[in-house]
């Protein structure tokens, strides 16, 4: 049904569509002529209401799958609320308290929240700073360099993209265990550092850094490892997002006037990819914000100085060395909202970069490739 | 007219070239540690020391799984027990969550029920939450229940994973209503639905959400760390991270090196078998 729709519209589009182009100039076009050819997508979802009994009967089949839906997610709700959603509640209120995992915990209202605000100095000397320069440069920078990466990979020939991809991709493979070691050796304090004996020998610097222990060093060097493991799986998605569009709408577009690859990539691309773009971003903000390992896992915690103490590390610091779990859930609790804000601007962003309305836009236009 | 088909090229153009010049440093940059990890793993003892330090391998031996070997051997518990135990739950784990994940996956994009929109939010706020932060609650839900010592331990936990529904969720959006209400009229049901259009449509979702699941799982000490006191029920990241943790000596180095070799290549290896289904195009899958 929708296929014949859009073929028979197709043709009749594309008219109006070429003489515009021989007539005008080439980007205010651009936003016209892309516009033009995104009415008839607009079309599919309206053709159902033709055949009105179909629709109908199938509404009423789906209400009547009420319980159904529950009978599919039922087993992952229950899980989840056991393992996930209890814990997290448990946490909201054991931030109220004051808790130190031995003596039943004591309700002492906000005053975790305030000491936060007012009395934790730590906190808001290092840790917050630290937490927004390495969310920025690790989340911002790690999602536009995935997609810059993604996307250029998608313009090579599949086996050179595969080689690429998987090398682009181990970083963030190689947790825990792997990254200790490996880091450990590359900036090593003495001349047997990799790095220092790099250095040496181009003759940048003349003694050793002891990278490690230097507080100036300490939060760059957790940057770069966090964007060095940045390209996980929304990088993945990104690659699936590009190659999955269209082939077709390229054609079109080439025809109805986009002329350069970065006018293709904003008005074709990142339109039809969008689920993708989003799933992209909530793994950047997520990474970007609770990837606290690192820090830990190299210096110790907390850090020398407090240098690359992060939110999480502070977290752990308050609940597992000095067993204050009211605070460091306090600490959590903040965390979330941050996140959550950041997620939520995200959401927005995405949806309102799409020229051509509101939320349903995806599912419309991916009904129409039929 | 062909000037826009430049997305997924079938050959080799000179344009590509270019593309190729400007994300070679980075590739190589982001591959060094990756082949020094390889390269360290098997290099002999006066090579791990040399000075200058070498980035690759001279003289490559074993002598450093050996060692490790060795040492697991004197241990009591022999490293086999750490492979066995980890890979039953890595494939149980990853089995279990994909089934309901997929299955959430459908309910939540594709039947209409009551709560669907709340859910959703819930598991989209639960992404968000640091897993640290529910360290301490989670270990009272997990006593409450009886499953310290408990294989069910390893695997429950882990099985919802809240990231990898709202990958799968994203996929299954995609596929066209038009599909599934055909399915409908011809009269299937919700389960021949989920089991012969769903699933088959979205196998590049579940070979990513595979690959999601299976690096939290096998890179996971938390579980073992805190749910288990019998060590020989914990698995072999949590012992690797000792070994390399309480060796941090001359003659640990190697084993380190090795251990995280060890560690690394289950990853490495899977993402290769499913590379090719990730990176595929839904196209081929059915959507067009």
């Amino acid at each position: 049904m929708s296929k014949e729709a859009t073929k028979t519209a197709k043709p009749k589009e594309n008219k109006p569509a070429e003489t515009a182009k021989a007539a005008t100039e080439v980007k205010a076009e651009n936003a016209t002529a892309v516009a033009e050819r995104e009415i008839p997508y607009k079309q599919p979802p309206t053709p159902p209401p033709a055949p009105a009994k179909k629709k109908k009967k199938n509404k009423i089949s789906r209400r009547e799958n009420n319980w159904h839906g529950w009978l599919f997610i039922g087993p992952y709700a229950l899980i989840f609320s056991i393992f996930i959603l209890i814990p997290v509640i448990l946490a909201v209120i054991l931030s109220f308290t004051n808790f130190n995992a031995i003596q039943f915990p004591k309700f002492v209202g906000f005053l975790n929240y305030i000491t936060i605000l007012t009395n934790d100095e730590v906190f808001m000397k290092y840790v917050l700073p630290n937490t927004v320069v390495y969310a920025v440069v690790v989340g911002i920078g790690g999602y536009v360099l995935s997609f810059v990466l993604a996307w250029a990979l998608c313009n090579l020939t599949k086996p050179v993209r595969t080689v690429c991809a998987l090398i682009l991709y181990s970083p963030s493979m190689t947790t825990g265990v792997a990254m200790t070691v490996l880091w450990k050796v590359i900036f090593s304090g003495d001349q047997a550092g990799l790095l220092n004996s790099w250095l040496m020998e181009l003759g940048v610097i003349t003694e050793p850094i002891i990278w490690l222990t230097d507080s100036r060093y300490l939060l760059p060097i957790v940057i770069v490892i966090g964007l060095w493991s940045s390209m996980g799986i929304g990088f993945l998605s990104m690659i699936a997002g590009i190659l999955n569009n269209d082939e077709s709408l390229y054609e079109a577009a080439a025809i109805d006037g986009v002329s350069n690859r970065f006018q293709e990539m904003f008005y074709i691309t990142i339109p039809q990819m969008k689920p993708q773009m989003l799933f992209a971003a909530v793994m950047a903000i997520v990474n970007a914000f609770q990837n606290g390992m690192v820090t830990s896992m190299l210096v110790g915690n907390p850090s020398p100085g407090y240098a690359s103490q992060l939110m999480v590390n502070h977290i752990e610091d308050y609940g597992f060395l000095r067993y204050e779990m009211g605070y460091a859930a306090a600490v959590s609790v903040v965390l979330l909202l941050i996140v959550q804000l950041f997620s939520k601007a995200c959401n927005t962003l995405l949806t309102e970069k799409d020229p051509y309305g509101k939320k349903g836009g995806d599912e419309d236009e991916q009904g129409e490739e039929n | 007219m062909n000037k826009g088909k430049k997305i997924n090229p079938k050959g080799f153009e000179i344009g590509q070239l270019k593309i190729l010049a400007i994300i070679l440093p980075l590739v190589i940059f982001m591959g060094m540690p990756i082949i020094f990890i390889i390269n360290h793993a098997f290099k002999p003892m006066e090579e791990l020391f040399a000075f200058p330090p070498t980035f690759f391998v001279r003289k490559p031996t074993m002598e450093n799984f050996t060692k490790l070997m060795e040492f697991s051997n004197n241990s009591g518990i022999p490293l086999s027990r750490y492979v066995f135990n980890s890979v039953i739950v890595t494939l149980l784990t990853v089995g279990i969550s994909l089934l309901l994940t997929t299955m959430s996956a459908y309910a939540l994009s594709k039947i209409k029920f009551k709560g669907r929109n709340l859910l959703t939010q819930i598991n989209q706020i639960a992404i968000m939450f640091v897993s640290t932060a529910v360290l301490i609650p989670r270990y009272l839900v997990v006593c409450q229940l009886g499953l310290i010592n408990n294989v069910l331990a390893h695997v429950l936990p882990l099985v919802a994973m809240p990231v990898a529904l709202f990958l799968v969720k994203q996929f299954v959006e995609q596929v066209p209503d038009s599909l599934l209400e055909a399915a409908y009229m011809d009269g299937a049901t919700d389960m021949t639905v989920y089991y012969k259009v769903i699933l088959p449509m979205i196998k590049p979702a579940i070979a990513t959400a595979a690959i999601l699941v299976f690096q939290q799982v096998w890179t996971n000490m938390e579980t073992s760390n805190y749910y288990f006191q019998d060590d020989s029920m914990k698995t072999l990241t949590f012992y690797m991270n000792t070994l390399v943790n309480a060796n941090n000596t001359v003659a640990g180095q190697g084993m380190g090196a090795a251990a995280s070799l060890i560690m690394f290549l289950p990853n490495l290896i899977l993402f290769i078998i499913l590379q090719n289904k990730v990176m595929n195009t839904m196209a081929s899958s059915g959507i067009k």
